[in-house]
């Protein structure tokens, strides 16, 4: 498994749709976060909702999120965090968080 | 055909037109040869069999041995087979730690993604859209509803399973309970407690 990212890096969730079964939320797309934790390589979801193998696995991350970048009317500190579990090639590298 | 195990959802009675299609999915499985009626059941009653009494176990454990609370941390299904629970087959499992500092709390946005092998199945609320959609913009509010609000000085750290791993939450041993052994322990742990909507409490008997 060769992980594209680190915990830490930033990263942003790749915008626009794509048809058929994803598991990245639309309420990510396009949003920065940050990098908390490599979870492993895992057959490809988008793949195998459709009878195939899923193959070559894709590497899962969870990616942390500040919650009141992803809401603007956020009630809680400025420093709270949303976590999520985002497929590499949902990710491109980020900029500044 | 015979089917009267107790479905927990709230997709209709025994009439309800999804109720018909399952049971006419499972007439043409059967008669295709592809499961047998015994396998079916053998099924049910193995879903039915997990609870979150496993969860509960795992706290009650983490917080009487560090140890396996290091471990559980670190690896959740190899800490749950560890204690004996059947999660070879099951998806990772990655258990959350409340602390002073966070608390968190569980959610499935895309479906109703669950660690079956700790804590049974889900509830309704759980998979419900209000829930889903609320618990990851709203998620003080969702709590207070539950009749809970972690402390002011308390990060709330929200994790959305929307992949291949499953999250448990580890809460906080609660004060007042250094004289209870692992099994009274485990009693004071609930479903809500291993999502995170809700913190186990002593009994007010063992309270200081």
């Amino acid at each position: 498994m060769t992980a594209r990212f680190a915990p830490g890096d930033p990263v942003r969730v790749r915008p626009g749709a794509k048809p058929g079964h994803v598991r990245t939320p639309d309420y990510l797309k396009g949003k920065a976060g940050e990098v908390e934790r490599v979870l492993g390589a895992f057959p490809n979801p988008e793949d195998l909702a459709y009878g195939l193998s899923g193959k070559p696995e894709r590497v899962l991350y969870k990616v942390g999120f500040s919650q009141r970048s992803l809401w603007p009317d956020y009630e809680g500190p400025a420093e709270e965090q949303l976590y999520a579990d985002v497929f590499e090639h949902w990710l491109e590298p980020g900029g500044e968080v | 055909m015979s089917h009267d195990h107790d479905h927990e959802t709230n997709f209709g009675s025994a009439t309800s037109p999804l109720a018909a299609r399952v049971r006419a999915m499972e007439a043409l499985l059967i008669e295709k040869g592809l499961v047998t009626e015994a396998e079916i059941q053998d099924n049910v009653a193995y879903m039915d069999s997990r609870s979150p009494v496993n969860g509960a176990r795992l706290v009650a454990r983490a917080w009487a041995d560090e140890g396996f609370r290091a471990r559980l941390l670190s690896d959740g299904k190899a800490a749950a087979i560890e204690l004996g629970i059947d999660a070879v087959a099951s998806p990772e499992l990655v258990v959350v730690e409340n602390t002073p500092d966070v608390h968190n709390l569980i959610v499935c946005t895309l479906c109703s993604c669950y660690p079956r092998n700790v804590l049974g199945r889900p509830p309704d609320w759980y998979k419900s859209f209000e829930y889903r959609s609320r618990a990851v913009r709203e998620p003080r509010a969702v709590m207070r509803e539950f009749g809970f609000e972690p402390p002011g000085d308390t990060r709330v750290a929200v994790h959305d399973s929307t992949a291949d791993v499953r999250y448990m939450v580890l809460p906080i041993r609660p004060p007042g309970t250094g004289g209870l052994d692992e099994s009274e322990l485990a009693d004071l742990v609930t479903r809500d407690c291993l999502i995170g909507v809700d913190v186990p409490r002593a009994p007010s008997a063992a309270q200081a």
